[in-house]
């Protein structure tokens, strides 16, 4: 079987898939780009749309955190067991950025890519990439705060692009 | 003897899979790969990628932590 197939467009057109990317945190900016390059790798062609707390995962440099507040399913390995962190616990200022550090040393040491490794393999396998113009303006980001290759656009052109896929995925 | 190697040890998911991509893409129809991976999900994957990109595997085993896959290209 080849990626050939019965596509929503026409009989030979490769099968094609849609994200829309609206999580920026390090755990949730996982699975959109894990998934579009997978695709991309097996001749999908894919459409990610950044917006809202996703749009930042567009910028030139970028500090991903993850919190463990309010997430009581983050249960971190630590000395042979698993622990979560209390939400008030959470709450004291750094924490976030020691359980961020602490998730960045597991994912290099687990061999498990960086986000901005994915992002590379995204640009590289052509992955259309369509930064938010509203998520733009309203939190004040300029295009060449962004990474090259990107495409500006709005819901409608999120729409063209999802109504010709096979897949599309809220992320 | 497998036309390339690729070696994908201590790679985890999406890597293997998008390294064999890269590797593939430059090949002539026919030609084959040999991968090794350690992730125990590639089992799975690796024969998910071949039965949708309609590359053929060839060959599949295991020595110890090491999985081996050998990948024929298939034609464009």
């Amino acid at each position: 079987m080849s990626p050939q197939g019965d596509g929503a467009g026409s009989a030979n057109a490769p099968k094609s898939m849609t994200i829309i990317v609206t999580k920026g945190s390090l755990d949730w900016a996982y699975p959109p780009f894990i998934l579009g390059t997978t695709a991309a790798a097996m001749g999908v062609d894919v459409t990610m749309f950044f917006t809202f707390y996703g749009l930042p995962l567009l910028l030139k440099k970028l500090d991903l955190q993850v919190t463990p507040l309010g997430n009581p399913a983050m249960k971190m390995p630590m000395a042979g067991m698993h622990m979560v962190m209390p939400n008030i616990v959470g709450m004291i200022p750094g924490v976030d950025a020691i359980a961020s550090k602490m998730m960045k040393n597991m994912i290099a040491s687990k061999g498990v890519a960086s986000i901005e490794e994915l992002r590379e393999m995204a640009v590289d396998a052509d992955i259309n990439m369509i930064a938010c113009q509203m998520t733009m303006d309203l939190f004040e980001y300029k295009l060449e705060d962004m990474i090259g290759g990107i495409k500006l656009g709005g819901a409608a052109t999120y729409m063209e692009n999802a109504l010709k896929s096979d897949i599309n995925l809220y992320i | 003897m497998a036309d390339r190697v690729l070696d994908a040890k201590g790679l985890n998911c999406p890597l293997p899979i998008i390294r064999t991509k890269k590797v593939l893409k430059d090949m002539t129809a026919g030609a084959t790969l040999e991968v090794l991976a350690t992730d125990p999900g590639s089992v799975a994957d690796f024969s998910a990628f071949c039965r949708t990109t309609g590359n053929e595997m060839v060959e599949q085993g295991q020595d110890g932590t090491v999985y081996r896959f050998v990948i024929r290209r298939a034609a464009a």
